[in-house]
């Protein structure tokens, strides 16, 4: 059966308040116990760097609180995912259904997300998704109890980065994204503004995750000799498409628009200064972000851990602020979901590691989202990574349906390799 | 098309089928030899990555770092071989299977020690530059990397045409039996090879890292190229091994260049044409 959006956004908003209104809450025992956490996270496999990063965020802020909010245990169970959506689904039933787990935060990769989303609307069991960022999960395929916690979608900072680049004077732009859905949602957001604004994307080259060689896609963008190109890259190949790009010259002569994760801590700590240094991306956290919630997180993490935090720790960090809170103004009574959920969705953060966060009504947070220039780290910081992306302009309060009304913007498909917002 | 674009791919295609090469040549002569499929070679590649890049991280000079890479590579591999994998010639499917589990471990053990963030490498600091001519910009670093691989090719074409371990390598390949008969040492020269493909693999691995750079899981990436190059080539031939590394690494570049959205199907057409119609390869031998 399909539904119209409208009528999509209309059951949802009665879901919302059938399970705000509550299920009838068990009766309470004198001693609840512990409230039990499952953190989904993969520590093993290919994104393995950064489950431990979402680990140590997470950790970070119960060890700062000695593991209890409103009188209570917080007991976290850290669930390997193995960078694996069918075995992500099998630990969060393990969790759930098992352990007797009563909320679910995690996990990373969007593919694990939308494993896991569908079995806890069915077992009603809130999922936190501070990284999960697949732009469905709080768009077409928004739930009550799917909730991206200091999390974002995946085409909010991006749609920044089009109307940015045309403000710039750029015209022609290539866009080189990874071939799945972030590098299609990353690259549709940036397409759509630039080319509503009245700029002209003459190629969109797709490459495999993975790749180690990105010197014949790199040959390609040269050959087309555009104004600027919108690059999103993750992990390793965000290191090799950098590290290629200045070692074949082009890093001084195309200027380049990343996505968040291209220049990410996580990424350009390893990466000599020389190779990343000037380059311009959008996203919704910057580790030199000057103020003091940014800075008291990144001394924080940088005398537990060693290094400055990647994203993955601050939403972890972040998502664990925000759950505490919202389980202190239920007085520590989780066991009513709906009103936990609630909860949940009232908090504001006047100002986090991120800056300001509230969520929309489909579960995404309205929040900052930074032009970032990556630069040498100063002060403190310089103990603990060589370069680190400081803001150069803050647009401020950023929805994940940018200007336009969620009900129009939600009639167009998501972004694939086929729609990209724009007419070729 | 414009000359540039040519260039620029021609080059990158050599630079990245040469890293190929040192990968691929080790994994083919033991095949050739032994019978053995080893699914850890690009595992031991990997580690001697990491073992460089430590070693350049405190001090140590790029090339000497890369050698030592090597030669800790080619430890664990002999200690693999004498204590595993020597009783599996000839048996392809469990030395696969033993493999496989060695390459996971390697993996695993490489994450508990190192982390999983991607490590990038610097090339040494006299190769940091980059040629220009006209529009075309190439890293000398990379030219340094063709140079070093034939080299090292040339090397192991002489050790096996003009020495006599050489004579004895190709004799077992040949006719191992008939070797054994005549009273030469067949053993030695399987373990010759396996460390010497360890010890190339693991050379490799940090005069890879400024273009792979080093990250858990890497080696599964390389392992279907690497495979592909040795079946390209035919399966326990050198030369094949040679040219294989040569013809994927530019079919690989001019492919993802020309068509960027059919970037694997374009490496295994050529695979899935030799497997049609020369199955045993370019320079194999027919079974």
């Amino acid at each position: 059966m399909r539904m119209s959006t409208r009528a999509k956004t209309a059951v949802l908003a009665v879901v919302i308040v059938l399970v705000s209104a509550g299920v009838p809450s068990p009766t309470r025992s004198a001693d609840p116990g512990p409230i039990k956490v499952a953190l989904l996270a993969p520590t093993s496999g290919s994104a393995a760097a950064a489950g431990h990063d979402m680990v140590a965020g997470w950790q970070l802020f119960w060890k700062e609180h000695g593991g209890k909010v409103a009188g209570r245990t917080v007991e976290t169970v850290v669930y390997d995912t193995a960078s694996n959506p069918t075995h992500a689904l099998d630990q969060a039933r393990h969790a759930v259904e098992a352990d007797g787990a009563q909320m679910i935060v995690g996990p990373y990769l969007a593919n694990e997300g939308l494993a896991v989303a569908p079995y806890a609307v069915q077992h009603r069991i809130p999922l936190f998704l501070p990284t999960v960022s697949a732009d469905d999960l709080s768009q077409r395929q928004a739930s009550a109890f799917v909730i991206k916690v200091a999390g974002w979608s995946s085409s909010l900072p991006t749609h920044v980065a089009g109307v940015w680049a045309y403000e710039q004077g750029y015209r022609k732009v290539v866009t080189l994204a990874n071939s799945y859905a972030f590098g299609y949602e990353n690259a549709g957001g940036f397409a759509q503004t630039f080319a509503q604004k009245g700029g002209k994307i003459t190629d969109q080259i797709w490459a495999p995750l993975g790749t180690a060689d990105y010197t014949p896609y790199i040959s390609r963008i040269q050959a087309a000799a555009p104004d600027a190109l919108f690059v999103e890259m993750v992990g390793a190949d965000a290191v090799h498409f950098l590290q290629q790009w200045s070692s074949l010259g082009l890093k001084s002569k195309i200027p380049l628009i990343a996505n968040e994760t291209t220049t990410d801590q996580s990424n350009i700590r390893s990466i000599s200064p020389e190779i990343v240094e000037g380059i311009t991306s959008f996203g919704h956290f910057a580790e030199g972000r000057d103020t003091p919630a940014t800075r008291a997180f990144i001394d924080k993490y940088g005398k537990a851990e060693g290094v400055l935090p990647s994203y993955m720790a601050t939403s972890f960090y972040t998502a664990a602020q925000w759950i505490a809170q919202a389980i202190e103004n239920v007085h520590g009574n989780t066991g009513d979901v709906g009103t936990l959920l609630q909860a949940v969705r009232q908090i504001k953060l006047a100002d986090s590691p991120f800056g300001p966060m509230t969520l929309d009504q489909y579960g995404c947070p309205l929040e900052n989202v930074y032009v970032r220039r990556v630069t040498a780290t100063t002060g403190d910081a310089a103990k603990y990574a060589k370069t680190w992306n400081v803001v150069t302009k803050t647009y401020p309060h950023v929805s994940q349906f940018w200007t336009w009304k969620p009900s129009d913007y939600l009639k167009q498909p998501v972004y694939s390799p086929s729609y990209q917002g724009y007419t070729k | 098309m414009d000359l540039r674009f040519f260039a620029q791919n021609a080059l990158g295609g050599l630079a990245y089928g040469s890293l190929l090469f040192l990968i691929a040549s080790g994994l083919t002569l033991v095949f050739g030899l032994m019978r053995i499929i080893n699914l850890a070679q690009t595992a031991f590649y990997l580690l001697g990555a990491y073992v460089g890049l430590t070693l350049v991280a405190h001090g140590f000079d790029f090339w000497l770092s890369s050698v030592a890479g090597g030669v800790v590579t080619m430890v664990l591999g002999l200690a693999v071989y004498s204590a595993f994998l020597h009783r599996y010639h000839a048996d392809p499917l469990t030395s696969l299977l033993l493999t496989l589990g060695f390459a996971l471990i390697l993996d695993d053990g490489i994450l508990a020690l190192w982390g999983g963030d991607p490590r990038s490498v610097s090339p040494p600091p006299m190769l940091r530059g980059s040629i220009q001519i006209g529009t075309l910009v190439f890293p000398e670093y990379w030219l340094a990397v063709i140079a070093i691989s034939f080299t090292v090719a040339a090397i192991m074409f002489v050790s096996l045409r003009r020495t006599m371990l050489g004579v004895i390598i190709r004799a077992s390949v040949d006719d191992e039996e008939m070797a054994r008969g005549l009273g030469v040492d067949v053993n030695r020269a399987f373990y010759v090879v396996f460390a010497a493909g360890a010890l190339i693999a693991g050379i490799g691995g940090l005069l890879g890292g400024p273009i792979t750079s080093a990250y858990p899981g890497l080696d599964g990436e390389l392992t279907p190229l690497a495979f592909a190059v040795v079946i390209v080539g035919g399966m326990g031939s050198l030369t094949g091994a040679l040219v294989g590394s040569i013809l994927i690494g530019l079919v690989n570049a001019f492919g993802k260049a020309m068509f960027p959205e059919l970037s694997y199907f374009t490496i295994f057409v050529p695979v899935a044409l030799i497997m049609a119609f020369r199955p045993q390869g370019l320079f194999g031998r027919k079974q």
